[in-house]
């Protein structure tokens, strides 16, 4: 179950939940308006737990299984937060012939979670992207919008070592 | 008009109207899954395809609306050989253990599977997995029988206006399920189980109690009782195959009693019962300026929801318990007395046409007797099961007799199943107390009757009142009564918003009151619905006594064990107090 050991009330600051309170108002009014007011609150905090899921739904009146059915769905809403270095790997056709498959599986393995998920020192967040536009430096990932091109499994760990310190 | 052909036959529909419903008025008959018509007009099955000369594809004939000229045929090879495969995609991902399901023979994928043929699986593959959630005394969710069709999603939400579920996740994953994918317990479902009567298939079921049920008929040293509510008697015919309606009061005593049940009582003893104690408790808070609108307390769906988004209105609730619980405190005390049986060794059942029942008998404060009040709860869809179990024919039986003392009762009773009911009998009483006099031939107050959502009549008390009613002299009492929980929130915001006209409202969760609700046969519908209102008011008619304080036993329990409505021992025994459950 995603989420299930919330403990985001300690993580967001009080700031951000009323950052959290002005988005909704802004969009209380509009029908249809759940998606935005997703994303701006996922910008304004950087992931959607499980508390501001429920804010979001008292806010614009609708019932908290509405809001967790979008969320769910799209796979940019996140209920976890990022990590401190965020990782993209791109799964798309050029860099997956190439053998993007194992360059992820060497990474999920080195740092002990999965794609989608974020490293429990908050170090590390992974997730898989479609195309990065840099088919020719296939395989390809990115951390914190830094582009790494031609990797092998075997060059990951030099990389990850550069951000571990 | 829109003129158009549908397998080779001109008609002539309204504009705005689907292919599906203009087929049914020419008696063409598409085959749907997920369509409820009003309600869930999505197409997301795909069951109902159909091929419209010219169009790209086929459609679903449940989204498309009809146009000018328009050339449909329903039957086509490439149609019915699409349906085909959707259906059989379908059960590619749905567990073939129709021999065990609950729903075997009222499954509405089984029956498609049959109605077209399908003799082998043509598809298999990876299944989606889900864990059952059976966290709830009242409904069990078992996603691996769901097939998507997302009726129970549109029916919580667009009828109820709740929307305790949803589809979560995506593709492959997608799962009917609350927020986070939490058990239901934990969430503010009303536990009405309008969800379950409209299942397609055996993904939402009520939670069985026909186990342990049998085990105390079964165990020699435990004294069984059960009571039957005002809506089952309406309805348990259905599931013998008998017309919508029928009245079968006397055929389900004696099928309880071939049963093994000891005792066969009837809720409508203490539906007259709650007149009386709500009766008084209304005038009561009229005259020293209590807590006004009242409103009734009797659907534990409501209550549920109340609790839940109502937090702060709980003191405009009747204290008066449900009449399901206050003959569950009185079978174990006033009734065991009255016996001279141990009430330790007492087994007390309800069949009742509600899932939240289920729920409100577990409620821990249901224990006025010094034990667990109503022991479990049946439905009616439970009770049919059981007897069908027993070989028997509800058709087949000779009418019998309800048991003395519980068994006697009124028309004013009866009618607690229908939406209105209750405030009708609440009437008949009341208007009776306050101006001492006879109501006689003019008992049926029609305005509070039918299936409209929000009902609202008023009454204008004489100008002269005898003491102590002299204070409501010349009062015009106004009235409201709610079905469905949607209908519910609209009156309760006025409440809250203290702009309610109202002294008193009447709220049952489910469309038509109890006789639509959870625990109703499957198959229960706008029509059905209907037809068992005339049911509970042809009832009433045929009855001698109509009101509730006419009812010897209630007398004679205020005489002998009571004292008086609203004393210590109503207290005690027959009035509750509710939670907020607002944060949940």
């Amino acid at each position: 179950m995603p989420c299930a050991e919330c403990t985001c009330k300690d993580k967001i600051t009080k700031e951000q939940w009323e950052g959290l309170d002005a988005v909704v108002a802004k969009h209380k009014s509009t029908r249809g308006s759940l998606i935005q007011c997703l994303h701006e609150a996922q910008e304004l905090i950087g992931f959607l737990p499980i508390e501001v899921q429920k804010r979001i739904a008292d806010g614009l009146g609708i019932p908290v299984a509405d809001v967790y059915s979008v969320v769910s769905f799209y796979a940019l809403f996140s209920t976890q937060p990022k990590g401190e270095h965020e990782i993209s790997v791109c799964l798309g056709t050029a860099c997956y012939v190439r053998g993007a498959d194992s360059v992820l599986n060497e990474i999920q393995d080195q740092i002990g979670i999965k794609a989608g998920e974020t490293s429990k020192d908050g170090k590390f967040s992974i997730n898989v992207v479609r195309c990065m536009g840099a088919c020719g430096l296939g395989p390809v990932i990115s951390i914190d919008g830094q582009t790494h091109g031609r990797l092998k499994s075997d060059k990951i760990k030099p990389i990850l070592e550069k951000y571990n310190s | 008009m829109v003129n158009l052909t549908i397998n080779g036959k001109s008609i002539s529909v309204l504009e705005g109207t689907t292919i599906i419903e203009a087929a049914r008025t020419a008696g063409i008959r598409i085959p749907s899954l997920c369509y409820m018509k009003g309600i869930n007009e999505i197409g997301a099955c795909r069951v109902c395809l159909v091929e419209v000369e010219g169009a790209r594809g086929l459609v679903t004939s449940c989204t498309t609306k009809v146009a000018e000229g328009m050339v449909v045929r329903t039957n086509s090879p490439a149609a019915k050989q699409a349906r085909k495969a959707v259906v059989e995609l379908i059960i590619s991902n749905h567990p073939y253990d129709c021999l065990k399901c609950v729903r075997s023979g009222k499954c509405e994928l089984q029956q498609l599977a049959n109605d077209m043929g399908i003799r082998e699986i043509a598809y298999e593959g990876e299944r989606a997995h889900h864990e059952q959630d059976k966290s709830t005394f009242s409904i069990v969710r078992d996603p691996d029988k769901c097939i998507l069709c997302r009726r129970c999603v549109a029916v919580c939400a667009k009828v109820q206006g709740v929307g305790a579920v949803n589809t979560q996740g995506r593709g492959f994953e997608t799962v009917v399920a609350p927020e986070f994918e939490l058990p239901m317990n934990s969430t503010s479902c009303a536990m009405c189980g309008q969800c379950v009567l409209v299942c397609p298939t055996g993904a939402l079921t009520e939670r069985d109690s026909t186990g342990e049920v049998w085990r105390a008929i079964n165990d020699p040293a435990k004294h069984v009782v059960v009571q039957t509510a005002p809506a089952v008697r309406v309805a348990l015919g259905e599931e013998f195959g008998m017309e919508p309606g029928s009245l079968v009061t006397g055929k389900m005593v004696a099928a309880l009693r071939r049963l093994g049940f000891d005792k066969v009582f009837d809720t409508d003893f203490t539906a007259d019962l709650t007149i009386i104690e709500e009766g008084t408790e209304l005038l009561h808070r009229a005259l020293s300026g209590g807590k006004l609108p009242m409103i009734t307390s009797c659907s534990p769906g409501w209550i549920k929801y109340c609790e839940h988004y109502y937090g702060d209105c709980l003191d405009h609730l009747s204290t008066c318990k449900s009449p399901q619980q206050m003959f569950g405190a009185l079978a174990k005390t006033y009734y065991a007395k009255k016996a001279g049986i141990d009430p330790g060794s007492i087994y007390s059942v309800s069949v009742m046409p509600c899932t939240a029942k289920k729920f409100e008998c577990e409620r821990p404060e249901m224990v006025s007797s010094g034990f667990k009040d109503v022991d479990a709860v049946l439905t009616t869809r439970e009770l049919a099961r059981m007897i069908r179990e027993s070989g028997l024919d509800l058709n087949e039986l000779e009418p019998e007799e309800y048991d003395a003392p519980f068994g006697i009762s009124t028309g004013a009773a009866v009618i607690f199943g229908a939406t209105g009911g209750v405030m009708e009998a609440a009437l008949r009483t009341v208007y009776e107390i306050i101006t001492g006099t006879d109501l006689g031939e003019n008992l049926d107050f029609v305005d509070v009757r039918g299936m409209e959502g929000i009902k609202q009549m008023s009454v204008k008390l004489p100008e002269k009142l005898a003491a102590p009613y002299d204070k409501l002299s010349g009062l015009e009492l106004k009235f409201a009564v709610a079905h469905t929980l949607k209908n519910a929130s609209q009156v309760m915001d006025m409440v809250r918003s203290n702009t309610s006209p109202w002294h008193f409202i009447e709220v049952m969760a489910c469309p038509g009151g109890c006789i639509g609700g959870g625990g109703q046969p499957i198959g229960t519908d706008y029509d059905r619905r209907v037809m068992r209102i005339e049911g509970t008011y042809a009832a009433d008619r045929s009855l001698k006594m109509r009101k509730s304080h006419d009812n010897p036993a209630v007398r004679e329990l205020y005489n002998d064990y009571l004292i008086e409505p609203l004393g210590h021992k109503s207290h005690e025994l027959l009035h509750t107090h509710y939670e907020d459950r607002s944060q949940v």
